[in-house]
């Protein structure tokens, strides 16, 4: 690999927090979410970032915080060399154009009530840049691009299958000629004879546009197979991040470790029951390191003081964990 | 073994306002006592209509039995009266669905509902319920059973104050009060994260071991079925494809769509291999394709496919394909 080093990453995010304040139900009284707690990101131009964890523990509340969607409770955030942290909602709405956010959803992000062509149009016309036959064709080309033939330009979201649909979205979101594209759950709501086209596609896609991907997923496996990189979250923090392969084939934060052990395998009979006890309440997170009452391997600093996110095997791989950090787990044996 | 469950040329129709909706069409499976079953599909292929078909709850109208037998213990649940019926439903075939929470009473406490269930099992049964109190120490003892720490503390508390793996976890207690020889199972770790998936997935495992139970486990994702099933059926737009030993199906599938389906799931044991998608859309069961329903999507599809609708057929031992052109 020898593509041209750029002088500064496309997206960068220092020490990223977001902290909600849950107000007073019938069931709970009120309370603070830490959703992000302290979180870095990097992302090359032309890089694709995975981001991986359980429910809950913060990814779509991180995508929103990079596109400055959601105000920030902490951090700062640049993109493509320039400070973005307290840009004017003004200036950010230009700058919305080079960042897009695709959602798990495509039905709940379409207007039932509008074609396909004026869907993909409407960026198009609000930003002032196509009108009239110029306008359609640059749809149609859209279209084209996402293998959606031009026979669908008239179509309504009600006669799309669910991967026509997503292709509409990312067709929508690629008309301002984006260079970061945030992709949050992208195939969950899809079949995976369909997830496997559309994977495919944006694969393709991000080749031939030079894009940036933040890959938001669940689906570990999705992920390896999308992602130069991944960062594994739990509960509003970055346990773990380093090259796909390396993570997720030499996982070193023990919780990577039981995510990985807990995914049934094809043709594998049983699966390991790996990290007991269920996910945390972030409204009232565990002292020290977060996955400690659920670890197996967890010593009493563990309880007491969180890790940081250190140096794990080279400069690329990080892992927030103190056994990792001090004298590395044992390699992983076959899942029991 | 005695056959438990008989499912014979079994179809099912919608009649709707914009026509009749072929949805099943023509299932043929069978399950032993003790044997575990999982049913695959992409979305729409009927797997949840065929699930609650075990129990009739399938809402009739708009849902219409075409022709075939559902023979439990030899007995015909579609011959059945309601009342006959309500005493199969929890004692013989138990059920546990995907959204643990719009089973559960959000405004009564554990205890409360757990002991309704087991009392309404007693009364199903024909005889007296039994007293509250010993309703709620079987509520204790089926917690425990599926490895919930404090069962007298969970008892107390009401659904919101419980985890989702929690939930399925008092919901599978709740299945199991009846003693049933069958539990249907319909996506019933789909909701959950994958550490509390491989949790509920392991307590399954050995409740069917432990009580000889059988299972009927429905799922479109086919790691969890071969994680819990030693049989699988794949189905595709209403009909039993193939029907193999979980293993044989997954290292070679037969039939065209079941090559397919395998082929498009991403593998983090063989990153290298790189999934394909299929062509072409799930078809529309108002109007579904002649012959095979697989075969406007079908890389082997002949005139023969567009005609006739081929029969299931054994091609190897244990292993049987519904396709003219499969070949072992
Ligand atoms: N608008 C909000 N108000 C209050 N709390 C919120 C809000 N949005 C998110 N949260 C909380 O912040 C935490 C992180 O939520 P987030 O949606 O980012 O998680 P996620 O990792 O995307 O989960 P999922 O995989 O379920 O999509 C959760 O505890 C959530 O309940
Ligand atoms: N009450 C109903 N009235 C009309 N059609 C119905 C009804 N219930 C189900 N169907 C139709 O039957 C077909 C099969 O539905 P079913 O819920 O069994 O699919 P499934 O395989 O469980 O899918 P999923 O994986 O999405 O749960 C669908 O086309 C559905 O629209
Ligand atoms: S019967 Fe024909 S169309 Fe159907 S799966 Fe076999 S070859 Fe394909
Ligand atoms: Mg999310
Ligand atoms: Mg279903």
């Amino acid at each position: 690999m020898t593509a041209p080093l750029p002088e500064a990453p496309l997206l960068e995010a220092r020490g990223l927090a977001k902290t909600y304040l849950t107000p007073r139900t019938a069931f709970r009284p009120p309370g603070r979410v830490a959703a992000v707690a302290g979180v870095d990101v990097t992302l090359e131009a032309g890089a694709s970032l995975g981001l991986v964890g359980e429910s809950g523990c913060g990814k779509s509340t991180l995508a929103r915080l990079l596109l400055r969607l959601v105000p920030l409770s902490g951090g700062s955030i640049r993109f493509a060399g320039q400070d973005i942290t307290d840009l004017s909602e003004r200036a950010m709405r230009r700058l919305r154009r080079r960042m897009q956010l695709i959602h798990q959803n495509p039905s709940a992000a379409l207007d039932p009530r509008l074609t396909v062509m004026s869907a993909v149009a409407e960026p198009l016309r609000i930003q002032g840049i196509a009108r009239g036959r110029a306008l359609h064709d640059r749809v149609a080309a859209l279209l084209a691009e996402v293998g959606l033939p031009g026979d669908f330009l008239h179509r309504h979201p009600h006669e799309l299958s669910g991967g026509q649909k997503q292709r509409v979205c990312i067709a929508r979101a690629l008309a301002l000629e984006p260079q970061l594209v945030v992709l949050d759950e992208p195939t969950s709501a899809l079949d995976v004879s369909v997830q496997a086209q559309i994977l495919d596609f944006l694969g393709a896609l991000r080749r031939q546009r030079g894009l940036s991907y933040l890959f938001i997923s669940h689906n570990l496996a999705v992920v390896r197979q999308v992602c130069e990189r991944v960062a594994v979250m739990y509960l509003g923090r970055i346990v773990e991040e380093g090259p796909a392969a390396e993570v997720l084939e030499r996982p070193q934060h023990p919780y990577t470790r039981a995510l990985l052990a807990s995914v049934p395998r094809l043709g594998v009979a049983g699966v390991a029951a790996a990290a007991p006890g269920d996910p945390p309440n972030p409204a009232d997170p565990p002292p020290g390191c977060a996955f400690h009452p659920r670890c197996l391997v967890a010593e009493p600093a563990c309880r007491t003081t969180a890790p940081a996110l250190n140096f794990a095997r080279g400069e690329d791989h990080r892992v927030a964990c103190h056994v990792a950090a001090r004298r590395g787990l044992p390699e992983m044996t076959e899942t029991t | 073994m005695t056959t438990l469950l008989e499912i014979a040329d079994y179809r099912l129709a919608f009649d709707t306002f914009d026509g009749t909706h072929h949805v099943l069409d023509g299932i043929d499976l069978r399950l032993d006592a003790g044997e575990t079953l999982g049913v695959v599909g992409e979305t729409g292929c009927g797997k949840s209509v065929l699930a609650r078909s075990l129990l009739q709850l399938n809402p009739s109208p708009p849902a219409r039995v075409v022709s075939g037998a559902i023979r439990f213990r030899g007995e015909d649940l579609l011959r059945l009266e309601e009342a006959a019926l309500r005493r199969l439903r929890g004692r013989a075939i138990a059920m546990v669905f995907q959204d643990p929470a719009s089973y559960l009473n959000p405004l009564l406490a554990v205890a409360t509902q757990m002991e309704d269930a087991i009392r309404g099992q007693d009364s199903a049964a024909g005889g007296r319920p039994r007293p509250r109190r010993a309703a709620r120490a079987l509520a204790a003892e089926l917690l425990s059973a599926v490895g919930l720490p404090e069962p007298q503390r969970l008892l107390a508390s009401h659904p919101h104050q419980l985890s989702g793996g929690m939930r399925q976890r008092v919901l599978i207690a709740m299945a199991l009060a009846g003693e049933p020889a069958l539990l249907v199972a319909d996506e019933p770790t789909t909701a959950l994260d994958v550490t509390v998936q491989a949790q509920v997935l392991a307590l399954i495992d050995g409740l069917v071991r432990a009580r000889g139970l059988a299972l009927m486990l429905i799922s479109h994702d086919l790691g969890v079925v071969s994680a819990s099933c030693a049989r699988v059926a794949v189905m595709y737009a209403g009909t039993v494809v193939e029907e193999a030993p979980t293993p044989e199906l997954i290292a070679r599938p037969l039939h065209p769509y079941a090559q397919g389906l395998i082929a498009a799931v991403p593998d983090l044991g063989r990153p290298e291999a790189k999934p394909r998608g299929m062509p072409g859309s799930i078809p529309s069961l108002l109007h579904p394709p002649s012959g095979c329903r697989f075969h406007p999507r079908c890389p082997l599809a002949s005139e023969r496919c567009r005609v006739e609708k081929p029969l299931r057929r054994t091609l190897l031992p244990g292993r049987s394909v519904a396709c003219h052109h499969a070949t072992p």
